[in-house]
């Protein structure tokens, strides 16, 4: 049979376990919204090696 | 029986807090103010949670710098009344964890900061923790009565990794606010230096303090002072100036000379006499002085899209 006694240090680790795992959902979700933002803003018509891009057409006339 | 609270595991088991205060989080409020106002100061908009994630990434890539002075530092801080009760000497976190906890946070901060902003940020930010962990911490602070003067550099980089959060490049104007906050940092740790008075000693850290007595300290204040306020008056008449800045430096450089010049004729008797009042009231100035330049450049940066701040 286990041991099943709940101790104050548990508690502890519990509230050391909840803020780590806080922290690192936050983490996602910044990478997540970062990963948005940067895809949208991006103008990928202008990459460079791009033949028929908006900027080459412009340098072309 | 064994009791679970009589173990060392149980006794120094350190919280989620102990491990924040390894990364000096007053030290990052600065860094983080300073940081936005770089940012905000720069010509070029920065899409909000790109700013948000940059400057979250610099405050971890400084708090990182502070995990790391702290590992190296254990000895001295253990010895010295005012850091005597950081986690590290209070037996709340071991060494080696808060070495892991700076190398791991520097990575990422590093990392992120390249994803988030630019490779030139990201750059800067490694140059800081380096020249902080390494050149302040591991080299100069331990070696030269100058270690305060050439170490506060480290403080001094956010604003400039700010800007170039925003821009990717440095500039004049970046350089001003790295200048401001550079000079400002001698005249602000000679002053606790002067009133917390053997804690330096004791730890053997070779502040001007120890190395060349205190009234050489009052004369170095002064002289820095002299020049932090023609520096500071100055760059309000740059870009990133305007009437609102100028009058706040005005006037806070007026009373930061006052409070240098009245240290300067102060000796040791007198000081000692009223328990370092003008010292300790020149050090809470300096708190303040930064803050309100900083500050002032802030609304100076956000009043000029609508034509009101700036020259």
């Amino acid at each position: 049979m286990g041991i099943r006694a709940e101790h104050e240090i548990h508690g502890r680790r519990k509230g050391r376990n909840v803020g780590v795992g806080l922290m690192l959902g936050g983490f996602v979700v910044l990478v997540m919204l970062l990963t948005f933002v940067k895809i949208t803003e991006t103008d990928f018509t202008r990459a460079p090696g791009t033949a028929n891009t908006a900027a080459g057409s412009e340098a072309s006339d | 029986m064994t009791d679970i609270t009589n173990t060392p595991a149980a006794e120094h088991e350190a919280q989620l807090g102990d491990y924040f205060a390894l990364l000096k989080p007053r030290v990052m409020q600065l860094v983080v103010f300073t940081a936005v106002v770089g940012m905000l100061a720069a010509p070029v908009s920065v899409h909000p949670i790109v700013g948000f994630a940059s400057i979250l990434f610099v405050a971890i890539g400084a708090g990182a710098s502070g995990a790391l002075n702290m590992w190296w530092d254990a000895d001295i801080d253990s010895v010295m009344r005012r850091t005597s009760k950081r986690p590290i000497p209070a037996g709340k976190v071991q060494p080696g964890e808060a070495l892991a906890l700076g190398v791991a946070l520097s990575g990422l901060s590093v990392m992120m900061l390249a994803l988030s902003a630019n490779l030139l940020a990201a750059g800067m930010l490694l140059f800081t923790i380096l020249f902080y962990a390494v050149v302040y911490s591991m080299w100069l602070k331990r070696a030269t009565p100058q270690n305060i003067v050439i170490g506060g550099a480290a403080g001094a980089f956010p604003p400039v990794i700010g800007w170039i959060i925003a821009t990717g490049s440095f500039s004049v104007e970046a350089w001003l606010m790295f200048a401001l906050i550079f000079m400002w940092t001698p005249p602000h740790f000679w002053a606790l230096a002067l009133f917390m008075r053997s804690d330096y000693d004791d730890a053997n850290v070779p502040m001007l303090t120890v190395t060349h007595g205190r009234p050489s300290t009052r004369r170095h204040i002064l002289a820095y002072t002299v020049l932090l306020a023609v520096l500071a008056v100055g760059t309000g008449f740059t870009a990133i100036g305007g009437y609102i800045y100028l009058s706040f430096a005005i006037v806070l450089n007026a009373l930061f000379l006052i409070g240098a010049y009245r240290i300067w004729q102060r000796d040791e008797e007198m000081a000692e006499g009223d328990n370092y009042l003008v010292e300790r009231k020149f050090f809470r100035l300096s708190l303040y002085y930064l803050f309100l330049h900083f500050g002032a450049i802030l609304i100076e940066a956000t009043l000029r899209p609508y034509g009101l701040g700036g020259w």
